[in-house]
């Protein structure tokens, strides 16, 4: 039996929204009722895919660039840095990050996106990356408009970018949005607010960071990602 | 010693991921030299009321043919079979209903002895603030003595069984996934 430190630590329920949220109405049909099952964890717990540097290319980390036709994408550039740790502090190297979002307009790509407002030829809004050697990434961007949806009268989802993230195991694993600082929507957006605890909201928050904020050219965010990891601390690893 | 970081909360996947997370091919994991054998696992995923759900994100994660993880967790994975993926992702825009080719595991030295033949599989979709863990196993193997289906209730173990549907050819086998009402799949803590 593998040893205690050795195991991955489980999602955070203090952390994570529940899954059902009736003012986010669709996880009304779509909530499980039973308790989670708990589950004694083996080593094969550990294991997950992996992905090294033939998985990405570098225009996949420029969203302003990456789908480009016949001119500029429109909009705010955005660079957008961050870590991907896990709770003991640890970097994540070689993770994959995957990260989508609506236009300046507020418009997704997908086609069943029929909000009312301009598509531009000239950005997807889809992005990969890899995590380097400290756990870093870094991308650049459009600010992503804020778009309507159809929750509640009036609703309006705040300005945001979704991120999937691998941790090193397939257990470790997150898909979240990334908000911005300021953002009066927040306050009224039934999915940030599924998360319970204020600090644990905060952190879906990115920060504006004025050193990573590019003179001319773009402005900076920071973005870090805490995944659950093994409970090792790092003093521990040989 | 460092004080533990709390975990970036989850947010829903939403409907639109299509385009940046599904790539053509990410549900096959295998091709014509992959060694074992070779199955297609489908399901469709069902709401509380019994709609099926055509905007779902599933993931799945196994050993190859052979029981190793294509994973440096694997002390054997310098011997994984090189032509299988091991992960793998689908959508469920056709009525609901996911798809997977892939083989079957056999049981890895990673986990309990009596451990039967699973496949981890994942589910995401708009409405879920947070994803869904479950594993499935095969109903044409002996899974009586398998450590983690004896600790799931009798009445909700079904739920977990993947059912032969057509051995002719390629074997198929149908797992259906309910988020919640009667037939609520088994979901484990992760």
């Amino acid at each position: 039996m593998p040893e205690d430190k050795n195991l991955l630590s489980t999602l955070d329920w203090q952390v994570h929204p529940p899954y059902l949220h009736p003012a986010y109405k669709s996880t009304t049909k779509r909530s499980p009722q039973h308790d989670l099952t708990p589950i004694k964890q083996r080593l094969s717990d550990l294991t997950g895919p992996a992905y090294g540097e033939g998985d990405v290319a570098e225009i996949d980390a420029d969203l302003t660039k990456n789908a480009v036709v016949n001119g500029e994408a429109i909009g705010e550039r955005i660079i957008v840095v961050g870590r991907l740790l896990d709770e003991q502090s640890r970097p994540i190297s070689n993770a994959l990050v995957e990260v989508w979002q609506a236009n300046a307009c507020g418009r997704y790509i997908h086609k069943q996106d029929q909000h009312d407002a301009p598509l531009d030829p000239n950005f997807k809004g889809a992005g990969r990356i890899l995590t380097n050697a400290n756990g870093e990434y870094h991308f650049t961007s459009i600010k992503p408009g804020a778009y309507p949806w159809g929750n509640h009268h009036n609703a309006w989802r705040p300005a945001h970018i979704h991120f999937s993230v691998f941790g090193r195991a397939f257990n470790s694993r997150l898909v979240t949005q990334m908000y911005f600082p300021g953002d009066p929507l927040l306050a009224l957006d039934p999915i940030c607010n599924g998360v319970p605890d204020d600090k644990a909201r905060a952190r879906m928050i990115s920060s504006y960071a004025h050193d990573v904020t590019s003179p001319a050219w773009a402005l900076g965010y920071r973005f870090d990602i805490i995944v659950n990891g093994t409970k090792q601390t790092p003093f521990e690893i040989h | 010693m460092s004080e533990k970081l709390a975990q970036t909360p989850s947010q829903t996947v939403g409907p639109f991921f299509h385009f940046a997370l599904i790539e053509d091919g990410e549900n096959i994991l295998i091709n014509e030299h992959t060694q074992g054998q070779v199955i297609r696992l489908v399901g469709t995923v069902y709401d509380g009321e019994g709609a099926s759900i055509q905007d779902a994100l599933i993931e799945i994660w196994q050993a190859d043919a052979a029981g190793i993880f294509n994973s440096s967790e694997d002390p054997n994975h310098q011997k994984v079979d090189p032509n299988f993926k091991g992960f793998g992702r689908s959508d469920t825009r056709n009525k609901g209903q996911y798809c997977f080719d892939t083989v079957k595991p056999s049981n890895s030295s990673l986990d309990d002895n009596d451990q039967a033949p699973y496949i981890r599989l994942r589910v995401f979709a708009r409405g879920m603030l947070v994803h869904a863990t479950t594993r499935l196993y095969f109903s044409d193997e002996a899974n009586q003595a398998d450590p983690i289906l004896s600790t799931v209730p009798a009445s909700r173990r079904t739920t977990l069984i993947a059912k032969l549907e057509r051995s002719q050819g390629v074997p198929t086998y149908r797992f259906d996934i309910y988020l919640q009402g009667d037939k609520e799949t088994v979901f484990f803590e992760a």
